[in-house]
């Protein structure tokens, strides 16, 4: 009877050690990104009628195409200060992993249809 | 004289039981009220939304830690006389389309708020007030009122930490995709406020506003300058 009951109690506290379960691109883009880059991700979100520095055009493959995968990582984590951008880009490091991120920035090199011309 | 004594003793046990039980009857009676109108669209007990689609699926702001979140004079009035907090409703996705310049609200898919008559918004909010989720969190915080924020205080919500890309700070003016700030100081407590902004995941794990490290001098200052805001009432 102690037994199960150990048995049992073990499997919960593994249930609930689970950590927080990955999002896909996506979604995480749906729910984090759109407010301000668009629900097209064309940079015309909600958000930006009195913004002073507009949001990146992300299917811009020519501007987008000038940044490397692990600017775009950079950018995400740590915000547009990080990479001398303006302070409006928010840093996502205390939301997504970093394996979230990195399919973030795939997501992006399909959203643009790009890669990095260096 | 035993068994009278003891009879006694017996209609004073069952007196004051009675007694207890209406005392606790008026206190419920907000919770009754909170219980049978709210709760399909409010979580009372937690915890905040641990997934996206949980996230998306939410009804209602949480209010199980109301008591550690608003004002009650905040609390008693609105629930008399709502008015609209959060421009694009909850999931703000579901109520957008794209427009000819940005992204823009669609009214038609956003509905007003119950209206509670004036008494039953004063045990709601009485109710509400008990419920205290997260009072680790707060005590974490001691709000400095003394720490003004002078002509920084904007600048800082509007430039150097982008706030008001997702608030308004006067109707109007300012995001759209974050509830709006400029009656915040009259709504919500400042230890809450500065609990929230040191970070927003430890309320809401996959809330859609960023951590932005803002050190405590200036998260005294981003408060008062919000508890400022509220002064000017923009919403009269
Ligand atoms: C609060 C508004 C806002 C949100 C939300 C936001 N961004 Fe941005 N983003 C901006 C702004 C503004 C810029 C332009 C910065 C500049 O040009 O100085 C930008 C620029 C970028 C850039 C281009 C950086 C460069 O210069 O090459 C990338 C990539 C980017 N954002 C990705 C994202 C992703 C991914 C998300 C969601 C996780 C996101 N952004 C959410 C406002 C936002
Ligand atoms: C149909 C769903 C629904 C029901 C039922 C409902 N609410 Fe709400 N409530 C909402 C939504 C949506 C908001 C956000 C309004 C906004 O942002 O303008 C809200 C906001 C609130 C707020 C302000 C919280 C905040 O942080 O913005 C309070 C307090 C509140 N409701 C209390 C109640 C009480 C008390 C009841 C029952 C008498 C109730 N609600 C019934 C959907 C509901
Ligand atoms: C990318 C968008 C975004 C940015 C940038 C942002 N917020 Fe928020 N903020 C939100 C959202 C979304 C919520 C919570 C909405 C909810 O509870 O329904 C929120 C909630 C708040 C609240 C609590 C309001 C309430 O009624 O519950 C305060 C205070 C606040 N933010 C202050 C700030 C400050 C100060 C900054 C800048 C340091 C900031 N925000 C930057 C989106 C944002």
């Amino acid at each position: 009877m102690n037994r199960y009951l150990s048995i049992a109690i073990l499997c919960l506290s593994f249930v609930l050690a689970i950590p927080a379960q990955a999002e896909t691109a996506a979604n995480n883009y749906r729910t984090y990104c759109m407010q301000c880059h668009g629900l097209k991700g064309n940079g015309m979100g909600l958000n930006i009628r009195d913004m002073s520095v507009q949001p990146r055009d992300h299917t811009d493959a020519k501007s987008m195409g000038g940044r490397s995968d692990a600017e775009l990582f950079k950018v995400i984590k740590e915000g547009g200060l990080a990479i001398n951008k303006s302070a409006l880009m928010p840093p996502w490091g205390d939301v997504f992993s970093d394996a979230e991120i990195q399919d973030l920035v795939k997501y992006l090199r399909k959203l643009c249809q790009c890669s990095h011309e260096g | 004289m035993q068994a009278g004594f003891r009879t006694g003793v017996m209609v004073l046990m069952v007196a004051s039981l009675l007694w207890g039980a209406s005392i606790s009857w008026a206190g419920d009676r907000g919770m009754q009220l909170l219980q049978q109108q709210c709760v399909s669209c409010h979580n009372l007990a937690g915890p905040a939304p641990a997934t996206l689609s949980e996230l998306w699926q939410r009804k209602g702001p949480d209010l199980f830690y109301a008591g550690n979140k608003y004002r009650q004079a905040w609390l008693e009035s609105w629930l008399q006389q709502p008015k609209r907090i959060r421009p694009a409703g909850m999931f703000y996705i579901d109520h957008i389309k794209p427009g000819t310049k940005r992204d823009v609200i669609d009214p038609s898919t956003l509905s007003g708020h119950v209206k509670l008559k004036a008494d039953d918004a004063k045990a709601v909010a009485a109710a509400l007030v008990q419920l205290k989720g997260n009072t680790k969190l707060i005590k974490a915080e001691t709000h400095r009122a003394d720490i003004s924020p002078g002509p920084l205080g904007e600048m800082m919500f509007d430039k150097i930490y982008g706030c008001m890309a997702c608030h308004e700070i006067e109707p109007g003016y300012g995001g759209l995709s974050g509830p709006e700030l400029y009656t915040a100081g009259k709504r919500l407590q400042p230890e809450f406020m500065l609990s929230y902004i040191r970070s927003p995941q430890a309320w809401d794990p996959k809330i859609w506003m960023p951590n932005k490290h803002v050190p405590d001098d200036n998260m005294q200052k981003l408060v008062n300058y919000i508890i400022a805001l509220s002064e000017e009432n923009f919403d009269e």
